[in-house]
């Protein structure tokens, strides 16, 4: 007597197969509703915006006139501001990565530390504004500057710099280091010569994560005092600024036709300059990859 | 057994490893002859891979890992207060169970060890040198500059014996080399051993009994007594241990009856 009889062999497997399709068709469902919202945004934009994206969109200054209204204050903005967060965060984040995972003994200091990380991942965004007002502008004087800007959103993506290249660096096998270790090398070449390397695209998939992150946000930046009206390009880092989000809200805010289709004008504009810092991340970790055969 | 009048590289002195409170070996004495081949085998568990860690202080890289007694090489206690783990590493190589090339071309994978230790001669002819010493350069001459992951598993673990001997060790430990290769890669290494022994000391963990006797001169049997730590059964010449063990346990071992 067989253990299963035939007959309920064939019944069951029918049942498992029903359940595979079911299942197929639902992930193909999640996947097709998150491409769908995506288009019809980005239909939406485009519909209303393009017509408005000119190359004096992109030179102009704001104005009180929508259709002489331009962005270029507030592209050069975000990109400073982004740039100087994006390079805090991530020498900041990366050694507090190769720290806790490399150098710290593991204890209830280390897993209260990471607690606090995970929960610093959490906290809304305009806190981070609060705490940069008070830090940045007041305490260390920097004022309302690009400067203070970018150190605040470096603040706010730290924690998702710190754990993604946690998460890298605890996915290199330990193999690897007991090979290093075995020829007579120090910790410091084991983590520099062989943990980092391995690890780095993983890191970098984490700092185009917190760029993007830092690019889109607007509250703690309108907390800390960065201006919505900026007729000049900033021109150092203690300059006054405005970033791509802020103008666009100002803009979406006004009653005026004009100045609605500005803001979708502006949000094409963002979307490129996020995909260019993204596809620049892209093009370095693919380089990365190549030069060194990992 | 193996007397201290023999020409001792390393010599163990009342050796015991702890995992936390628990001791994995206790109580090892012995000693391991110059450009000889020494194995260590035993049953899955016994600690003999936890003896040969504690050889080049691997074993420190383990948090909760504590070794009593001495073990002296070259006549210096490698765990006295004063010593760098690190130096000792560079002298007393190892290669690994699984073949852990790193994810470099093959020239690298050699120039590594050199390169960090502050080598500054020819690099091209050491890794040459490695190559062949290693019984490797043939297949590879070629292709210096592919990964060292494309080789198969014999030849990567051919690459790993060159990467240690690129730093020129005195001593090198297999920690079951060949237990993830196959009998023809496995016999590629065994024959390499046999070359080595000439101008290293080899030290070589197992648990393939036909291994330790067709490769090693001296074989220490290590089992684990009824507190499931780890000792010393019995130490001699590989031939003796093989052909007239004195302990039943290592006669019982060694004709299959256990482990």
């Amino acid at each position: 007597m067989a253990l299963i009889t035939e007959v309920a062999f064939h019944a069951h497997m029918r049942k498992r197969k029903i359940r595979g399709y079911v299942f197929y068709a639902l992930c193909l469902t999640a996947v097709a509703l998150g491409l769908v919202m995506l288009a019809a945004l980005l239909y939406n934009v485009l519909s209303e915006g393009l017509s408005r994206l000119s190359w004096d969109f992109i030179t102009n200054f704001p104005s009180r006139f929508p259709e002489r209204a331009g962005i270029h204050a507030a592209i050069l903005g975000s990109i400073y501001v982004v740039s100087i967060a994006g390079l805090v965060a991530f020498s900041l984040g990366v050694g507090a990565a190769i720290y806790l995972e490399e150098y710290a003994q593991k204890g209830t200091f280390a897993s209260f530390i990471q607690l606090n990380i995970a929960n610093l991942a959490g906290v809304p965004s305009i806190v981070y504004g609060i705490l940069g007002l008070e830090i940045f502008v007041r305490i260390m004087e920097l004022g309302k500057s690009v400067i203070a800007g970018g150190l605040t959103l470096a603040l706010l993506v730290l924690p998702i710099v710190i754990i993604a290249s946690q998460e890298a660096i605890r996915a290199v096998p330990p193999s690897l280091k007991e090979g290093g270790f075995a020829l007579g090398a120090t910790k410091w070449q084991v983590v520099r010569r062989l943990v980092l390397p391995y690890a780095f695209p993983g890191i970098l998939t984490g700092a185009i994560l917190a760029v993007s992150r830092a690019v889109g946000e607007t509250a703690p930046l309108i907390v800390m005092g960065a201006l919505t009206f900026v007729p000049f390009a900033p021109d150092g880092p203690m300059s006054r600024f405005t970033v791509l989000p802020i103008q666009i809200f100002n803009w979406v805010s006004r009653p005026q036709e004009g100045f609605h289709v500005a803001a979708a004008a502006g949000i094409i504009v963002l979307l490129v300059v996020l995909l260019t810092m993204n596809a620049f991340a892209v093009f370095l970790r693919h380089k990365f990859q190549k030069g060194t055969q990992w | 057994m193996v007397t201290t009048e023999k020409n001792l590289i390393i010599e163990t002195k009342n050796v015991s490893v702890f995992y936390g409170d628990t001791p994995a070996v206790s109580g090892i004495s012995l000693g391991i002859e110059r450009e000889k081949i020494t194995a260590l085998i035993g049953p899955s568990g016994c600690g003999k891979t936890t003896l040969l860690r504690s050889f080049n202080r691997m074993n420190d890289l383990i948090p909760i890992a504590r070794t009593s007694g001495e073990i002296l090489f070259e006549g210096h206690n490698i765990y006295a207060e004063n010593v760098d783990p690190t130096e000792i590493r560079y002298r007393i190589g190892m290669v690994f169970q699984r073949p852990n090339p790193f994810p470099k071309s093959i020239y690298d994978n050699i120039a590594f060890g050199p390169r960090i230790n502050g080598f500054s001669g020819n690099m091209d002819e050491l890794v040459e040198k490695s190559l062949i010493g290693a019984a490797l350069w043939d297949e590879v001459k070629d292709r210096l500059r592919t990964s060292g992951l494309e080789l198969s598993g014999g030849q990567q673990q051919r690459l790993c014996i060159a990467r240690t001997l690129a730093v020129e060790p005195t001593v090198i430990l297999m920690d079951e080399p060949c237990s993830a290769l196959d009998p023809i890669a496995t016999l590629a290494i065994e024959e390499l051993m046999r070359d080595l022994s000439k101008q290293y000391s080899i030290v070589i963990v197992t648990h393939n009994m036909q291994q330790a006797a067709r490769v090693s001169d001296y074989t220490a049997f290590i089992t684990q007594d009824e507190r499931r730590i780890g000792e010393l059964v019995e130490y001699d010449d590989t031939r003796q241990i093989f052909t007239n063990p004195t302990d039943e346990r290592t006669e019982a071992y060694i004709t299959g009856r256990f482990g």
